[in-house]
């Protein structure tokens, strides 16, 4: 069958099963679009900046687990998405992004809306493609699929000049999986290594369970639940894990790192063993590295290799699919090697409980201001727990990360390893795209969200109600806390004071607007926002100079932590 | 400590920016990188030299790895190998020392491959060690230009690179 390139991109994605496409035209794409038009399975999102796009993919790629696909014109269009991938690839989302180019005899000559896409982005994606024959093109996507989704995910573009969009070839429908010589990720676990995991497991007195975003990338959630359950060690998410394990359930300590609770850090300071599954070992995370868990030998399952050993030694790797190596490894501890002669754990639960009664996280809040943190724990007990929470970055994320608990995966969307400001809404709107029935929440900064606060004409466009809750305190909060605490208060570029009216703002944009600033009315404000059939911006104004705590400040080890 | 890797590659358009995109985005240093076609046409082999800490190299290897188009990374430092440069020096020879540098060249058993009355092209191949004694000798009598291609290595015995290799 004789089809032209916008038709074969188009076939692809159908073969694909991609239902959304967040994309912005241009000229370079033309052809593409009006293979979109004809399409009826495909629904194209209309952005209003390719960087909310890309987010957006991002943010239905981590709510769903499929692959996020944006598409964009050549040049600035391209330009424009280069933060979304790096956002993506620091977190591993599985994306593909189709970008227009110029045609192929123009290539290199500085032609009109021209940039060298495929170099500009070489380092921020996890492989890119320029297609300069069409009869590469069905390959070519399928292998972009295929990148993303499999081994450690992440984000793969394909290059595509506009004349490779009108040139017509043969098109085969595809043919089983994809085979790439040269490419080809370990998934299974070692089973030597995994035996030696669960003898460890079965012999530490004081184990702790450390696990990150690859348990949600690889949707292995409950088989994690499961194996916490049969160790009955304390277990910590980071940031990127939350959702992994359930927070109400006793053995959750909370968060670890720079804004963990005191709980978390100190376990780790103090285990014996530290389990760690799909997670790399961040300096967000491990503080000084000399110090970090010095008392413990360490289990790293991680289906990528450079992520073990890279920051801090390890005693057991295990190079793998953390679905498939937990799913492996619970069975092993059904055996008597590992359920006979464990050590007993109380004196750990022991000393856990003790920091525990620390309450780290504790705050009040008075009659007069409102406290950023009683937002969120409003937000948690309005919507039972159950929304979609996405976030910028800044100190409402970590406020967010610690007081809006997450029960189940795929319901935190947020930039963990790029912090990008400007990532929250456009990635809650993607969440709201895949889930039209969910409530999905957006916790915001007054700054975070000028970024890409032009997407609220999205959300207009398409009737997705996001539940907007700007926590305003006219600062750029996180930048400033660390100049009161390091640059002895020298607030310099921090101050935000001249903004938008938020309401009126959120009405231009066909939203509802509300603002409080008095504690007593945060209640009424959620309660009505979330009744309301549309999306909701709320501006509440919140005490200015609030700090994130506990705190490990950058450099320092883990237990040295500063409490409020 | 200095290590020798071999990369095999697919041989393809922007391969080698991305292995030297990987150097210089990780702050990996690279002492000495040669490239070209080998075999069939799709396959390329890189040999590329260099420098640290044994995690170091290890994290090179693996991020060599990961890069989609590498089907090989070979560390031929651990096993016994044998590797040449070739390097070509333009010399000043004038009439009183063009006896010299034949007599050099002579003794390094390279060969002259371009002569004017008063400048010769030597080219020698061997060890780096080879070549830098060789330039040694030379540079006082006057050089002119010296270009060296970076070591290119490959392990002895029947083995081809990708038997070597643990799957």
């Amino acid at each position: 069958m004789k089809l032209t390139g916008a038709e074969i991109i188009v076939q692809c994605l159908l073969e694909q099963e991609v239902k959304t496409v967040f994309g912005y035209p241009g000229g370079a794409v033309l052809n593409i679009y009006d293979e979109i038009y004809k399409c009826e399975d495909i629904q194209h999102v209309l952005g209003r900046h390719e960087q909310g796009l890309l987010h957006a993919a991002d943010g239905y790629a981590r709510a769903t687990g499929e692959v996020g696909v944006a598409l964009v014109t050549s040049g600035p269009g391209a330009t424009n998405a280069v933060t979304g991938l790096a956002t993506a690839y620091m977190d591993s989302i599985p994306m593909v992004c189709i970008t227009g180019q110029v045609p192929v005899p123009l290539i290199g000559n500085d032609a009109f809306q021209e940039a060298d896409t495929v170099g500009i982005t070489r380092s921020c994606t996890k492989h890119n493609y320029l297609v300069k024959d069409v009869k590469d093109l069905a390959r070519v996507i399928r292998e972009a699929f295929y990148i993303a989704r499999t081994g450690r995910p992440g984000p793969v573009l394909v290059d595509v000049p506009k004349d490779i969009t009108i040139a017509t070839t043969n098109y085969e429908p595809a043919k089983g999986e994809v085979s790439i010589r040269s490419y080809k990720p370990t998934t299974t676990g070692h089973t030597g290594q995994m035996r030696k995991a669960v003898e460890l497991m079965a012999k530490a007195k004081r184990p702790l369970f450390y696990t990150g975003g690859g348990v949600i990338l690889s949707d292995a959630a409950d088989e994690l639940t499961k194996m916490a359950r049969k160790v009955g060690a304390p277990i910590t998410n980071t940031l990127m894990g939350l959702g992994g394990y359930p927070c109400t359930d006793k053995q959750f300590v909370g968060m670890l790192g720079m804004h963990g609770t005191y709980e978390a850090n100190m376990a780790v300071s103090r285990c014996d063993l530290l389990i760690a599954i799909g997670a790399r070992f961040d300096d967000r995370v491990t503080g000084k590295i000399a110090e970090f868990a010095p008392e413990a030998k360490i289990i790293h399952v991680d289906v990528d290799p450079t992520s073990i050993s890279k920051n801090v030694e390890v005693d057991v790797p295990i190079v793998g699919d953390i679905k498939k190596v937990l799913t492996k490894m619970l069975p092993m501890m059904e055996e008597d090697a590992f359920t006979q002669n464990r050590p007993d754990m109380g004196d750990w639960w022991v000393e856990v409980e003790a920091w525990r009664r620390k309450e780290c996280l504790k705050f009040d809040q008075s009659d007069d201001v409102i406290e950023a943190q009683y937002v969120i724990q409003k937000l948690y007990e309005l919507t039972k727990g159950n929304a979609i929470v996405a976030t910028d970055v800044g100190q409402h994320q970590m406020w967010a990360a610690q007081f809006y608990g997450f029960e189940k995966p795929r319901r935190w969307l947020t930039s963990g390893g790029l912090g990008t400001m400007g990532y929250g809404l456009p990635a809650a709107m993607g969440a709201q795209m895949a889930f039209p029935n969910d409530t999905v929440v957006l916790i915001t900064g007054e700054s975070s969200i000028q970024m890409n606060i032009q997407e609220l004409a999205t959300l207009k466009q398409y009737n997705l109600p996001i539940k907007i809750a700007i926590l305003n305190n006219s600062f750029l909060g996180m930048v400033r806390q660390w100049q009161e605490l390091f640059y002895e208060r020298r607030y310099a570029e921090s101050d935000m004071t001249v903004q938008p009216d938020f309401v009126q703002l959120a009405q231009a944009y066909g939203a509802t607007g509300m603002m409080t600033s008095r504690p007593v009315e945060v209640t009424g404000v959620i309660e009505k926002a979330l009744a309301v059939d549309g999306p909701v911006v709320m501006d509440f104004r919140v005490n200015r100079e609030a700090n994130v705590y506990p705190m490990v400040p950058a450099g320092a080890a883990l237990n040295e932590m500063i409490l409020l | 400590m200095k290590h020798v890797l071999s990369v095999l590659v697919e041989n393809e358009a922007g391969v080698l920016t991305r292995v030297s995109g990987l150097f210089s985005a990780r702050g990996f240093n690279i002492e000495s990188l040669t490239v070209a076609p080998v075999g069939d046409g799709e396959t390329s082999r890189i040999t590329l030299v260099t420098v640290g800490e044994d995690n170091i190299i290890e994290q090179i290897i693996k991020q060599l790895h990961k890069l989609v188009p590498v089907i090989q990374v070979h560390d031929l430092t651990e096993r016994s190998h044998v590797e040449r440069e070739l390097m070509m020096v333009k010399v000043d020879a004038e009439r009183d020392v063009r006896a010299e540098v034949l007599r050099i060249a002579d003794i390094f058993r390279s060969r002259v491959v371009d002569a004017t009355p008063n400048t010769f092209v030597v080219e020698v191949t061997g060890s780096s060690d080879k070549l830098d004694a060789c330039l040694n000798l030379l540079t006082p009598l006057g050089v002119v230009e010296v270009v060296r291609t970076g070591k290119v290595a490959m392990a002895r015995g029947p083995k081809r690179m990708k038997e070597v290799l643990p799957a």
